[in-house]
């Protein structure tokens, strides 16, 4: 019995250890209401915002923002769903409209008409009857081409979808795998919007006839089989065109040193699928008031600004001002192509099956 | 004993059970119908092959190229050898990531062999295995080189002079008494490789997939608990499988080993055959590791126009050209060695303590203890991740947003590996050494403390160094663990490596070749410390 005891004490010893250990660190990363001074910002792991930008919000408000940053988009927004009803974090940045529904569906967030709404032109606005969510950033997925291939074979780079199964550009287009990243999803999806709930398959198949290359992940795509970027030139790398996003040129020009007077890469704006990023007040925030003005701030001018060179996205806010670099390199997408969240939902598993077993083959 | 356990019991027991009970429980009725469901598509049935198959033969290619290496390691005196040794290790706690990109400038197009021969092995299987290698490279040499350094070479001597033959001494002697270490180190590859997730997803492209990827993908992607939960039951079913053959293989060559100081054993090659040897262990070791390593080192200074620091001088601001950190990526060096430091610790103390009651204890309940403690090893780090979030959120564990979060699934892979390392040293203590102490009067923690640990004070160093390089380099739970702005090395070269741009990329690799050359200078200091008091058999 004794040693039973011992044991019991040793282990309640072990345990408030650990507690106290977690405790002396929560001074500056712990618990998340201080006299509900903290709004506590939860996302994935691509968030970022200038120290500036958030030091303006605490003096507007007298709330300091704690970020929490977790996985990619998918990750976090699963471990929010697996938190529900006690959160985190007060506040949900990025979810976007391929996740949307299931964002929805699960009841993560509560209603809050954000304050500078008007400003957001309707068609971002996915959840306009119950405000559940605010539409934040834009960003679009596009092909992307290697300027200076296109030049030397003396060949025009493709504008659309249909450009990319012609046999003048065969070997040449490397994708990531749809059922892991998101971009290889946004492309997919782009086929899906472009040519109906039946007719990708066919479209894909020519793709692949075309020798459509797959790859894991937007790392390996663009950095290692994509000539056109910094890491593919070290690695001799051979396919000119990749899916990647319309903002990745300027960011080419802004990451390179010296700066140069053209984009290296081009993008094929007839290919690509709009994403629409989306912030929430999450249901059983503590710190509610804190959050509602931290959702007013995210669509106000000073974040909006902020977010071209940041995350690389475009702002929601009609006629924000664009940085030089960005509006200068940046290229505007055509009508780029959406599909129904609420569709993507209910069919995004089937669709990447088929999809699998169409080109992994 | 207690601390061991409250530790698994908390935070990975516990954890784990409520993500998986919450992925087959649906209206709080158990769904075992949906095992069957996901065990009978023939998709997963293929990822499990694929998963066995690719794991025994990455084992058997590690062994066979790295125990002649084990072998140098431990008999042979040769200049650079502590360094060499450190190096070795730098591949295991390198993210995936960065090693993906160094195995494919080897592989890939553009690459090494492409150039000399023609030979693309980069969408090929064989880019898989040869990169496990690279990545297991030193778990058999530590861990096999470790103990056959200490074995005393007279025995096999003296089973000559007996009049036997080289390889039957060999057999009869050094075998029986490596044996266990082998299994050890064989059983930890295996289970690395047959958890494998970042070196398929990178090199095998998409059209390989294992167990462990297929979890992800349910959990974190797709949010499908129920299969998730099933697969992941598979997955400790079969390393729960592999861990009782490994169990039951030790325990029946386990004995009692004189060990004695390795400086002793050790002395420069003599004759052709031992030159050649080691020879072609170091031209092994030069291609297979220190090559992809040498590629990354030299992406980390080859700028547009020509070589430099421009990388490393970018690390050092927080806007290196636009900002993708709040604090120079530079720091993320010191969160590292910070949180490796609070891992090491826990991961010593409860890893320690396991094998020190293990090695007294031969009850039933206790060796299955034994396995116990590395299952963690064998469940995907988003399991645990997500199995945090749902169990440790009352008071007083609510530990979801704090720091202590990271280096706590970092020791739950460290602990595995402390275990590992202490108890073969700590089992070959001679038990009579401890009773003759008890005879004499020492409590059982002196007893501990003046024979126990001077005999594997070794031992305890080499677990530390790899519980810190785990640490180190870990990725896959800290990654779905929330953290405030501080983020590791691994994660701060993964969103470098998100990012376009030359200088994005450029810095990626800096880091990682500091991530590199932070391990190995970890790991030489951990040589260079040297027990005050000589481990020799004069007892």
């Amino acid at each position: 019995m004794s040693t039973i005891k011992r044991y019991a004490a040793t282990a309640l010893a072990a345990a408030v250890g650990v507690s106290a250990l977690a405790a002396c660190g929560g001074t500056d990363s712990g618990a998340p209401s201080k006299g509900d001074k903290t709004v506590t910002l939860v996302s994935h792991d691509s968030f970022d915002v200038s120290p500036a930008v958030l030091k303006a919000f605490t003096q507007e408000t007298g709330y300091t923002v704690k970020v929490l940053k977790s996985g990619d988009a998918g990750a976090a927004l699963n471990q929010e769903i697996l938190t529900k009803g006690s959160p985190r974090g007060d506040v949900f940045f990025g979810v976007d409209n391929t996740l949307l529904s299931r964002a929805l569906d699960n009841g993560l967030f509560q209603s809050y008409e954000a304050k500078g709404l008007d400003a957001i032109p309707a068609d971002l606005q996915l959840d306009k009857g119950e405000h559940r969510v605010t539409p934040v950033d834009t960003g679009d997925i596009c092909v992307n081409y290697d300027k200076k291939f296109f030049a030397d074979k003396k060949l025009a780079p493709p504008k659309t979808l249909d450009d990319l199964v012609k046999p003048a550009y065969k070997d040449l287009l490397v994708v990531e795998d749809a059922a892991n990243s998101s971009p290889g999803l946004g492309f997919l999806l782009a086929t899906a919007g472009q040519y109906g709930d039946d007719g990708w398959q066919g479209y894909w198949q020519k793709l692949k006839n075309n020798g459509v290359k797959v790859v894991d992940g937007w790392e390996r795509a663009y950095n290692e089989e994509f000539s056109g970027s910094a890491g593919g030139k070290k690695a001799k790398a051979d396919r000119p065109l990749v899916v990647s996003y319309a903002s990745s040129p300027p960011v080419e020009v802004l990451y390179a040193e010296p700066r140069p007077t053209e984009a290296p890469t081009g993008v094929a704006t007839g290919t690509c699928f709009r994403q629409i990023e989306f912030a929430g007040l999450l249901d059983g925030a503590k710190n509610a008031a804190g959050g509602k003005a931290l959702l007013d701030f995210l669509i106000g001018k000073q974040f909006q600004e902020d977010l071209p060179l940041k995350m690389f996205v475009n702002p929601a806010v009609k006629d924000t001002k664009l940085p030089e670099v960005y509006a200068k390199f940046g290229e505007k997408a055509e009508k780029p192509l959406t599909v129904d969240p609420k569709k993507i939902t209910e069919n995004r598993e089937q669709w990447v099956k088929t999809w699998s077993s169409l080109v992994k083959k | 004993m207690a601390v061991p356990l409250a530790f698994f019991g908390l935070f990975f027991a516990y954890p784990v059970i409520a993500i998986v009970g919450r992925g087959l429980k649906s209206g709080g009725t158990w769904q075992f119908g949906r095992i069957g469901e996901v065990l009978g598509d023939p998709d997963i049935g293929g990822v499990l092959w694929f998963t066995t198959w690719q794991a025994a033969a990455s084992t058997a290619l590690t062994l066979l190229l790295a125990l002649p290496a084990a072998y140098v390691f431990a008999r042979f005196d040769f200049p650079g050898k502590q360094l060499l040794r450190a190096v070795v290790t730098v591949p295991f706690v390198l993210p995936t990531v960065v090693v993906g990109s160094a195995f494919l400038a080897v592989l890939g197009r553009g690459g090494l062999l492409a150039e000399l021969w023609g030979l693309r092995l980069d969408t090929s299987v064989w880019a898989i295995l040869l990169a496990h290698v690279f990545f297991n490279y030193a778990v058999v040499v530590r861990t096999v080189g470790g103990l056959w350094s200490q074995l005393d070479p007279r025995q096999e001597e003296a089973a000559r002079v007996l009049g036997a033959g080289r390889f039957a001494a060999w057999r009869k002697v050094t075998l029986p008494a490596l044996a266990p270490a082998v299994a050890a180190a064989a059983l930890m590859v295996f289970l690395f490789t047959f958890t494998s997730f970042g070196v398929v997803q990178i090199l095998g492209g998409p059209s390989f997939s294992t167990l462990e990827v297929e979890i992800y993908r349910q959990t974190a992607q797709f949010l499908d608990l129920p299969t998730a939960a099933v697969l992941t039951l598979v997955q400790f079913a079969a390393v729960g499988t592999i861990l009782a053959v490994h169990a039951w293989t030790v325990r029946r060559r386990e004995s009692a080993l004189r060990l004695v100081d390795p400086a002793r054993t050790a002395r420069r090659p003599r004759g052709a055959g031992q030159w050649a040897l080691l020879g072609g262990v170091l031209v092994t070791v030069l291609v297979l590791i220190l090559l992809p390593l040498a590629v990354l080192v030299e992406r980390s200074f080859q700028g547009p126009d020509g070589y430099g620091f421009r990388y490393y001088r970018a690390l050092q601001s927080a806007d290196g050209g636009g900002g993708t950190f709040l604090v120079p990526p530079l720091e993320a060096v010191w969160n590292s060695l910070q949180y490796a430091v609070v891992a090491t610790l826990i991961a010593l103390v409860v890893g320690g303590l396991a094998a020190a009651a293990l090695t007294r204890r031969a009850g039933r309940l206790v060796r299955g203890f034994d396995a116990l403690l590395m299952l963690p090893l064998g469940v995907s780090a988003v399991t645990v991740g997500f199995g945090f979030l749902i169990t440790l959120n009352q008071p007083p564990f609510d530990l979801r947003t704090s720091w202590i979060l990271v280096p706590l699934a970092q020791a739950l892979v460290g602990v595995p590996f402390v275990v590992r390392t202490m108890l073969p040293v700590l089992r070959a203590v001679d038990g009579r050494l401890r009773e003759a102490a008890a005879v004499l009067g020492a409590s059982p923690l002196r007893a501990w403390r003046e024979v126990d640990l001077p005999m594997v004070r070794r031992a305890l160093l080499v677990a530390a160094g790899f519980a810190f390089a785990v640490s180190l380099g870990e990725f896959g739970a800290t990654v779905f663990i929330a953290r405030p702005d501080n983020p590791t090395l691994p994660v701060a070269v993964a969103r470098l490596l998100g990012r376009a741009g030359d200088l994005n990329y450029g810095q990626a690799m800096a880091l990682s070749t500091i991530l590199m050359v932070v391990c190995a200078v970890s790991l030489l200091v951990l040589e260079r410390i040297r027990p005050d008091r000589s481990v020799s058999g004069e007892f």
